[in-house]
């Protein structure tokens, strides 16, 4: 009873947020209401018992991914009204792919159905509750069978990381900074230079 | 209906991803929105893979949910770099000019 509850809030919550991010005027609304969205899908995963998946929703997408997208609307100046035309020009196209999608999606959700033998022959099944908690089984699986997808998606990540330092980083013109080998490369000959100067003329 | 079981969380999921994809339709003018739909289609796949690692009693779905976060985490890192480095080449951020990065 209180779980079909909790469900019901988390989901409804979910969908109105998501609606109010791609409908919202301005983009800062819409990266508060995506971190809505997150917080309460983190909600149906600890709903369907995935604690540690949650937690990490909560880190990582709330934290980080909401956050950069938070530095970049603010960062970028924008004229918000002229972004919003052709809004509606979109809106019939849109919304008929839209619902064509949602009531494919909702035929095949509809003729469906899970054979119940399925269900024991899963690659690695869940451990008890009790004994084992989620994080722990999600560790023990993630760093044996799967470390090397584990390695591949650091490897992603640091890809990720050099490629939008690499991009961003601009060479500004007019810095007077440090150049240590052209310091070091310097001989007498190019620095210094004896003058001989003439009584009462100067150089 | 108090009753919740893998249909209501895949109806959900399923609803989260349709508006993701009608957002990437409206919004043409904003490229920052669109990738907030990107964010909402990945959080439907997901939400899809944990309802099914619960329903099936199989941890790899969880397994794979990691992943697809991570590579989600990379994606708005690399799209949000691409985005603020357009902006400063054109002053906008509409797409239907985007072509113009082809060179």
């Amino acid at each position: 009873m209180i779980e079909a509850l909790a469900f019901y809030m988390f989901a409804a919550i979910t969908v109105a947020s998501g609606v109010l991010v791609i409908s919202m005027r301005n983009p800062v609304h819409s990266v508060l209401f995506l971190i809505l969205a997150f917080f309460n899908s983190a909600g149906l995963f600890v709903l369907l018992g995935a604690e540690f998946l949650a937690m990490i929703l909560v880190v990582v997408y709330v934290g980080a991914v909401a956050v950069l997208f938070m530095f970049v609307v603010m960062m970028l100046d924008i004229n918000y009204v002229e972004m919003r035309q052709g809004f509606l020009q979109y809106l019939p196209i849109g919304g008929v792919i839209g619902l064509i999608l949602l009531v494919e999606l909702i035929v095949m959700l509809g003729g469906w159905h899970l054979e119940p033998e399925l269900i024991a022959t899963g690659a690695a099944p869940m451990p008890v509750p009790i004994s084992v908690t989620n994080t722990q089984a999600l560790g023990q699986l993630l760093y044996t069978h799967y470390i090397y997808l584990f390695q591949a998606s650091g490897m992603i990540l640091l890809v990720a990381m050099v490629g939008a330092i690499v991009l961003t980083h601009r060479k500004r013109t007019g810095v007077k900074k440090q150049v240590i080998q052209n310091q070091l490369a310097r001989t007498v000959e190019d620095s210094v230079e004896l003058v001989k100067v003439e009584t009462g003329k100067g150089i | 209906m108090l009753e919740i079981g893998l249909g209501h969380y895949l109806t959900v999921a399923a609803i989260l991803f349709t508006l993701g994809i009608f957002g990437i339709f409206l919004n043409r003018k904003n490229v920052i929105v669109i990738l907030m739909s990107v964010e909402l289609m990945l959080l439907a796949v997901n939400i899809n893979f944990v309802a099914f690692s619960t329903e099936l009693n199989d941890m790899v779905g969880q397994v794979f949910a990691v992943f697809i976060l991570t590579v989600a985490a990379a994606e708005a890192a690399i799209g949000l770099a691409i985005l603020v480095i357009y902006f400063r080449n054109r002053g906008s951020i509409a797409v239907e000019d985007i072509n113009m990065m082809k060179g």
